[in-house]
């Protein structure tokens, strides 16, 4: 029997990705009636659905986050089980981008299709590695899709920061970090470089760092950066959302250092844009490199880019010899807490 | 290379002059030589290097990328080195990475024609930050906000000495400055001058504050007109001659009318200006037709004609050899009077003494004092010896006071630092005829953080507009801005900048229509 072609079972509609023989949208950014969620952040598992497949930690996400509102239905999926919904084989794989991200690997008749979400290829000690699933069609994002955004080692930024603390030991150091992910990823990549003076968190960060923590990833002593007096604040590491970074909340801290743990700060201008001092370039997501080297791997003769910088990796996958298009998936890309303003990840 | 790239990237984006100083000191703590005296010669302005044009540094990378997605990349990026550095396909293991010694040392052995080559081999063997401090490097000026000055600062700071005393050995003293880092770590035996044109440190005046008038012993100085050019200091010494600003950089290049003046030999502190006709022959011309005169490499013959460069001396450091610096004033005095009237020279006056019996009297000469190039009094106490740097007492600056305008706030920017989360840097306009407000001007002090606090509340509570780490504010508060004159500029879209503004009041009563206009600061204009 010859494979159905994809377009012909996978839609993109305004809720979002549609997969017809199944009923279901894979990440829908509107309410539906079944949906498959990728991970926890915000742009890809939205509330108000009534049933929704995921991984148990990206499950948890959504009830630490919306509680009731998470969804009527939860129905949890470990990685490599097979589920059939309506006529379609669903499996969850890694994806190595935040705690239970998964990449949805969908098959009818056949054909396989990789909704890969957002994910990254180097290593994380907070969650599972992306697995290589090769399949007829790969549906990839693209948020560092120019040749321009090379990740470097997440250890020698975290070196830099802790050089920094050595330089200025009397100023606060602020990191702005996205509240899933990057904050727990910060705090593993500091207790392996061997920092074990106290770490103080943001109030906005704690819950999920204690769902981490209750979820098996390890994370050691967090103190809250509410509560402490402007003197002890001297030379303090301290993790804050964001959007804490120029806000009233700042002035606690002693002649801060801004710091932002994002891939953005790979490009000057937009680390200054948003006053940041300490740029750290870490990402939860793919580099340039990373993903031409997934599309190698992942060997599928198609390739779908939702999100971001669409344009040039499908000019790339096409130069490949790909056949290759921009879905403009709506609504992806703007991750957490203002993402959209000057972006994160 | 990869400590000096690391350097070169955290400077980029520390604003505070005190954090630059912490970081430069840190890195020639842990550098090793030559490559810590490279970066040295590198920040202080004083490296030469066969450089690389940009043209050059775009074919390399269109060889090795595609173009469509250069094109985007650059378009992304919008710098071509940082493009270039971000985008160059890496080849792990290529090549050793070179160290900055390696890199200096290649540059100033290699042909022009074996630029390329080694360019391209470098940065196939570098990481990304540091291909961009090595193109930062090679396409010449680093751009990092770092001045020649503050570099010697940070190397005295890491050797606990005063930058007089480096700036002093400074001309004597060569890249990558082998003996001056041995001498800072008490290695070695301080350098020697030699027979060198040597920038000598200037003795610098503290501000008189009004507090502290009735109070000097006025009969203990003397009082001379603080003029509006800038401070230099011009030496003569066995056939060489030099001209340094305040800070030692050597600006000779931009006034050759000076130097062809000089016949003599001699250390002399005085005041470069530029004159014009005036009704009783050469007149002192606005600051803005010296600024025509700086920061430039050469000049044309155009502009020599046009504003001729003038030195008006106020004191005299070395007569031939011997030195007269610790001498007291008024014995320096008479041998610069003798000196200038035995020699006249060219192109060079005296300042000359104001006349005054009392305080008071001083005080109604200055507040009198308003044609061009007079900003104020110095006043110099009779026996002070000529000290490098600032001591408090012996010279006093007392400038006349300032203008005083009512601006409207239109944009804030975020500090940093203590202030990262204030809205600390104001951007004020003035109304036009048109009844719009065009910006005239920017301050960052001249308030209490009491006052911070109450502005930043204001900014937040009226803003119209974001962009990045700037607000967009109704026209609704008035500023009352001082400043010292206004000056025709391209950079506002007003025509016209204030020299030193500083926020001197806050008008919370002021109603934002009443502030002045643009017709207003026209009539100030210097000229
Ligand atoms: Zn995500
Ligand atoms: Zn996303």
């Amino acid at each position: 029997m010859n494979k159905p072609r994809p377009e012909s079972w996978l839609r993109v509609e305004p809720r979002g990705l549609y997969v017809v023989p199944g009923d279901f949208y894979v990440d829908p950014v509107r309410p539906v009636e079944r949906a498959v969620v990728t991970h926890g952040h915000a742009d890809h598992a939205r509330p108000g659905h009534a049933k929704v497949l995921a991984t148990p930690e990206t499950l948890a996400i959504m009830q630490a986050r919306y509680g009731d509102r998470a969804g009527s239905g939860l129905q949890a999926l470990g990685y490599g089980e097979p589920v059939t919904i309506g006529e379609v084989t669903v499996r969850l794989a890694p994806a190595g981008h935040v705690l239970g991200s998964a990449q949805a690997v969908l098959e009818w008749r056949g054909c396989r299709v990789v909704v890969s979400g957002d994910y990254k290829r180097r290593r994380d000690p907070t969650c599972a590695p992306f697995e290589v699933v090769p399949c007829d069609v790969f549906v990839t994002e693209a948020t560092f899709g120019l040749p321009v955004f090379r990740h470097p080692d997440d250890r020698g930024e975290i070196a830099k920061l802790l050089h920094s603390l050595a330089v200025f030991p009397e100023r606060t150091h602020v990191v702005g970090v996205y509240s899933l992910g990057k904050a727990q990823r910060v705090v593993r990549l500091l207790r392996e470089a061997g920092w074990d003076g106290p770490i103080h968190v943001h109030g906005a960060l704690q819950a999920l760092c204690a769902l981490y923590e209750e979820l098996g990833v390890p994370l050691g002593p967090l103190s809250p950066a509410t509560v402490a007096a402007k003197a002890e604040m001297a030379g303090a590491l301290v993790l804050a959302p964001p959007s804490a970074l120029a806000d009233r909340w700042a002035r606690r801290l002693a002649d801060p250092v801004t710091a932002m743990a994002s891939g953005w700060m790979r490009v000057r201008q937009r680390a200054r844009q948003r006053g940041v001092e300490l740029p750290l370039i870490i990402s939860d997501h793919a580099d340039w490199d990373e993903l031409t080297r997934t599309l190698d791997e992942v060997g599928a003769p198609e390739v779908w880019v939702t999100h971001g910088n669409e344009e040039a990796l499908v000019h790339h996958a096409r130069q490949r010899g790909f056949r290759a298009r921009a879905l403009s998936v709506v609504g992806l890309g703007e991750e957490d807490e203002g993402e959209a303003l000057g972006g994160a990840s | 290379m990869k400590a000096f790239a690391a350097l070169l990237d955290r400077l980029v984006y520390t604003p505070q002059r005190n954090g630059k100083l912490r970081l430069l000191v840190d890195y020639f703590r842990h550098a090793p030589d030559p490559d810590r005296g490279w970066a040295l010669a590198a920040l202080s302005d004083g490296l030469d290097l066969k450089g690389a044009k940009p043209a050059l540094v775009r074919a390399l990378v269109e060889e090795r990328t595609d173009p469509v997605l250069f094109r985007w990349s650059y378009d992304y990026v919008g710098d071509l080195a940082e493009t270039v550095a971000l985008i160059w396909p890496e080849r792990p293991g290529a090549n050793r990475p070179p160290a900055l010694g390696e890199v200096v040392e290649a540059l100033r052995a290699a042909g022009r024609g074996e630029v390329p080559a080694l360019l391209a081999r470098w940065l196939d063997a570098l990481d990304p930050t540091e291909r961009w401090a090595l193109l930062k490097l090679i396409t010449g000026g680093l751009r990092v906000g770092v001045s020649a000055r503050l570099a010697k600062t940070a190397v005295a700071a890491f050797g606990d000495r005063p930058v007089e005393e480096v700036e002093e050995l400074w001309h004597g003293l060569a890249p990558p400055y082998g003996a001056l880092f041995a001498w800072l770590e008490g290695r070695g035996a301080k350098p020697e001058l030699g027979e060198a044109a040597a920038f000598r440190p200037l003795m610098l005046a503290t501000p008189l504050e009004e507090s502290e008038v009735e109070a000097l012993p006025f009969e203990e100085y003397l009082a001379e007109w603080k003029w509006d050019g800038i401070r230099v200091q011009l030496v003569a010494r066995g056939g060489e001659t030099r001209l340094f600003s305040r800070t030692g950089d050597d600006i000779g290049g931009a006034f050759p009318d000076i130097l062809e003046a000089v016949d003599f030999e001699a250390t002399l502190d005085g005041e470069l200006l530029v004159l014009r006709d005036g009704p009783e022959g050469g007149e002192v011309a606005p600051f803005n037709d010296l600024q025509q005169r700086l920061n430039r490499k050469t000049v044309t013959a155009k502009l020599l004609q046009r504003h001729p460069a003038h030195l008006r001396l106020y004191d005299i450091l070395f007569e031939g050899r011997e030195d007269l610096r610790s001498l007291p004033l008024l014995p320096r005095r008479a041998r610069l009077e003798a000196f200038v009237a035995r020699e006249k020279p060219r192109r060079m006056d005296l300042s000359p003494l104001v006349d005054f019996a009392s305080m008071s009297e001083l005080e109604a000469l200055r507040a009198a004092a308003r044609e061009n190039g007079i900003e104020g009094l110095m006043l110099k106490r009779k026996d002070s010896p000529y000290l490098a740097g600032r001591p408090k007492g012996p010279w006093y600056k007392w400038k006349r006071d300032p203008l005083v305008l009512d601006c409207v706030l239109m944009y804030a920017q975020r500090g940093h630092g203590k202030r990262s989360s204030f809205y600390s840097d104001y951007t004020f306009g003035a109304w036009t005829p048109e009844d719009e407000l065009v910006p005239v001007g920017k301050a960052y002090f001249g308030f209490t953080d009491e006052e911070l606090k109450r502005l930043d509340k204001w900014v937040r509570d009226h803003t119209t507009e974001r962009f990045g780490p700037v607000r967009a504010v109704e026209p609704g508060l008035v500023l009352e801005v001082a400043f010292d004159a206004v000056q025709r500029s391209t950079r506002h879209k007003s025509g016209l900048a204030l020299r030193f503004p500083r926020v001197s009041r806050i008008r919370w009563d002021k109603p934002a229509h009443e502030a002045d206009r643009v017709e207003t600061l026209e009539a100030l204009v210097e000229g």
